[in-house]
């Protein structure tokens, strides 16, 4: 699963963060990592971006890279 | 700025109130200007310590070391402290949130520079009950923690004192965390692909610390182009590591999480969660997909109607103030050349009449025409400041982000385009509120096709005179609908230049959209006061030279050489004049209008813009229209006789413009030339206005004079079909 599927209200663990330079770089540094507790809070109106909520910080995500954050279970 | 004086420099995340708190130590002289070759501002001021003043910088928050972007880069370079060594480093730190800001301060703290953490946002910490504890952080981190609370003061003596130790103190302490010895062994390598003066003179603990950094660097990162690293050794580096399936990336970045994840908790004794409740509750409403919609369309109505027509009185007032003063200097002006001439005579009261058209029509003129941009600039940063403190804005970018990727832009670009179709002056400088160099520059040089309000008089003149009322079979009036047109082709057009720039002139790495959305904060008045007078004065000081000059010399096209009235008009012409009751002095400013440097250019234009359908009396008024757009309709008025006061709407214009013929008899104004006309200047770059808005937050001539080519092409490109296209076809 991926983190573009977690359904709005809940919550899973981060297993692995994709894509490579700069793009995973920020993701991790923004404390997205393996392990890490993230929250699916909301979307914007159009369906995209996301809205989640990793390390009490709310972040706007696009799909497209919410994608290639893969969650356990 | 002395060379003795410590530098002390202020880094943060982005929305820990590091700028309040930076404002607050400073007081009113802190300077904002943009660092050389960027959009990027910087402010400086002076933090007056016990045993003396300091000197202080404010850089762009960041969140990482990682310079992906050019504000990044001004930061990376403060903190590094390569052209100015560095005496401490305030890191601001996000009191109910630590985890996000200690990740930035460990980095800082491995480069071995003298810290101080300003434990900020304390009194949102104790309303949310989610006090970290101060003493607790300085014994894990070995540095002076001290808690502050930026809006109101509190703490600041402690931390001004806390900075004075450091900068005094021996060396500072070992970073808390230690990467593994694997680890370090790559860092260490890593550090030897650095430039020289990076790393000359560093201690093991430093070159670490440029080695971890350095790993994690990339090659294509346009931003650290200029760093001259050693990537081919890097890759091998990154290639063993690999090769013995280690992940560096995540190793880097982990273990300073690591260290993190395990202290955390014993930082808030009270072990209160952060109650996120509230923010929800708002964010709920206001990113609902009906309410949040319409809350949004009333902000945004709100933030448009105010540029486009209630700030219209106070650009009235300051143009009636101006035309008041003018209309007084130039009474006395006449009274003096005439006495002159009766006194000194004719040569001495024509160089006394020069004198007094100077400083009326360039003068007086050209500075009305900087200070009439005051209501919309003031006005507009007033908006955005109190949306960026709020909260609100990040909210607006989230709403807007999937509608503005179709253009190849980040939500962010939202206000600033909209503000362009009321004036692509305030929304040049609104784009300061986008984080990223590559946005910023692409926003900018698109929204001066955006149907700015000046274009709206030409269009109506144009339309009105031009088109009919009615066409058979169309159930809309023909005007209206050619009005509609001119803004649905403006927006087309934006969309994609913005995607065609995007891939082609401002390119730049691609950084995943990630935003964040800070809690929701009253706006701070100091902060808000700040942003409006920063934006104020970096236009009139900056822009306003380029503009005043700028009027000067457009003034001196239009009304040299100079001639006597008896020089221009025949007494035939002046009898005939008298005779039909046409006013001599329309007729005599027509003459020397033609007969004036712009004439003759509109004449060496003709077979420029002839291909379109304009002669050269049109192309005076093209001239003309650089001052502003809406003044092409005043100078048609004087190239027609009926003087310049014409109005768009003004009905004899409209008749002149009928009855105008080629010399081969064919009518010059027909609805193909109207819309050949009206395309040009939906596209042409026709305001020296924004191209001194341009240059002043660029800080280089390149980008406006990339922007007039590009804008002028397009024009004439597109009139060009229009008019050749619309005569194929049978029309005109």
């Amino acid at each position: 699963m991926t983190l573009d599927d977690l359904a709005t209200g809940s919550e899973a663990t981060v297993a692995s963060v994709g894509g490579e330079g700069v793009f995973r770089r920020r993701l991790l540094e923004l404390g997205l990592l393996p392990g890490t507790r993230v929250a699916r809070i909301g979307q914007a109106p159009l369906g995209d971006p996301l809205r989640i909520r990793v390390r009490d910080v709310v972040l706007s995500i696009r799909r497209v890279d919410a994608r290639r954050v893969e969650l356990n279970g | 700025m002395s060379a003795e004086q410590p530098r002390v420099v202020f880094v943060g995340n982005p929305n820990t109130g590091k700028s309040t708190l930076f404002n607050r130590v400073t007081g009113s002289a802190a300077h904002v200007s943009n660092v050389p070759g960027t959009t990027v501002s910087r402010t400086d001021g002076r933090w007056s310590l016990p045993g003396g003043a300091v000197e202080c910088v404010d850089v762009p928050g960041t969140y990482s070391l990682a310079a992906h972007s050019a504000d990044e880069r001004v930061a990376l370079d403060a903190i590094i402290g390569l052209e100015h060594p560095t005496s401490a480093l305030v890191v601001v730190l996000d009191a109910p949130r630590l985890a996000r800001s200690l990740y930035l301060a460990l980095q800082v703290l491995e480069l071995g520079t003298p810290v101080v953490c300003a434990l900020n946002l304390m009194d949102e910490a104790r309303t949310q009950g989610r006090v970290p504890s101060a003493e607790r952080l300085a014994e894990l981190l070995g540095v002076p923690v001290v808690p502050v609370v930026g809006r109101t003061g509190e703490g600041l003596d402690a931390l001004g004192a806390a900075v004075r130790e450091v900068i005094e103190a021996a060396s500072p302490p070992p970073p808390p965390h230690e990467p593994s010895d694997a680890l370090r062994a790559d860092a260490l390598a890593a550090a030897d692909s650095l430039p020289e003066a990076w790393t000359a003179g560093a201690s093991e603990g430093r070159r670490v610390a440029l080695g971890l950094w350095a790993l994690l660097s990339d090659d294509g990162v346009e931003a650290i182009a200029d760093v001259a690293i050693d990537h081919v050794a890097l890759v091998g580096i990154r290639r063993r590591a690999e090769d013995a399936g280690r992940d560096l990336m995540g190793e880097v970045v982990g273990h300073r999480y690591a260290w993190i994840d395990r202290v955390s908790p014993s930082l808030y004794s009270d072990a209160a969660p952060v109650d996120h409740a509230a923010q929800d509750r708002v964010d709920r409403i206001l990113l609902h997909p009906l309410w949040g919609s319409l809350v949004f369309a009333a902000v945004m109505f709100v933030v448009f109607q105010t540029l486009f027509s209630w700030s219209g009185p106070l650009v009235d007032g300051i143009d009636g103030a101006f035309g008041w003063l003018g209309d007084v200097v130039a009474g006395a002006m006449a009274a003096a050349t005439e006495a002159a001439t009766t006194s000194a005579g004719p040569a001495v009261g024509a160089a006394v009449g020069f004198l007094g058209d100077l400083l009326v029509e360039g003068i007086i003129g050209g500075v009305g025409s900087v200070l009439v941009f005051i209501p919309q600039i003031g006005l507009l940063f007033l908006f955005i400041s109190l949306l960026e403190d709020s909260g609100y804005l990040a909210r607006a970018a989230h709403l807007m982000d999937r509608i503005l990727r179709l253009a190849g832009l980040p939500g962010q670009a939202f206000v600033p385009l909209l503000s362009g179709y009321a004036c692509a002056v305030p929304a040049v400088m609104a784009t300061r509120s986008l984080p990223r160099h590559r946005d910023r520059l692409l926003t900018m040089l698109v929204v001066p096709l955006t149907s700015c309000s000046a274009r709206l008089p030409v269009y109506v003149l144009l339309v009105a005179a031009l088109f009919p009322e009615t066409v058979p079979g169309l159930p809309v009036s023909a005007q209206a609908l050619a009005l509609f047109t001119m803004y649905a082709l403006s927006t087309v057009v934006s969309v994609l230049a913005a995607v065609v720039l995007g891939r082609l002139v401002v390119t730049g790495t691609a950084a995943p959209a990630l935003l964040e959305l800070p809690p929701y904060r009253w706006p701070h008045p100091p902060n808000v006061w700040r942003s409006v007078k920063n934006a104020l004065s970096a236009f009139v000081t900056e822009a306003g030279q380029v503009i005043l000059v700028a009027t000067i010399v457009l003034w001196g096209l239009l009304s040299f050489p100079r001639y006597e009235p008896t020089e221009l008009l025949s007494p035939d012409t002046v009898a005939e004049a008298r005779a039909e009751g046409v006013s001599i002095d329309d007729l005599a400013q027509t003459e020397a209008l033609r007969r004036s440097y712009a004439g003759q250019l509109g004449r060496a234009m003709e077979p420029v813009i002839a291909p379109l359908g304009y002669d050269w009396k049109i192309g005076i008024g093209l001239l003309g229209s650089f001052a502003a757009r809406e003044v092409f309709v005043s100078t048609m008025g004087l190239v027609y006789g009926i003087g310049d006061d014409a109005a768009e709407d003004d009905v004899s214009l409209h008749e002149k413009l009928h009855a105008e013929k080629h010399p081969d008899g064919r009518p010059v104004y027909t609805p193909l030339t109207g819309a050949s006309l009206m395309v040009f200047f939906a596209f042409a770059m026709q305001c020296l206005s924004t191209l001194a808005v341009l240059r002043r937050e660029t800080e280089s001539w390149r980008w406006p004079a990339f922007a007039t080519a590009y804008m002028m092409a397009l024009a004439w490109v597109s009139a060009f079909a229009v008019y050749q296209g619309g005569r194929l076809l049978g029309f005109g």
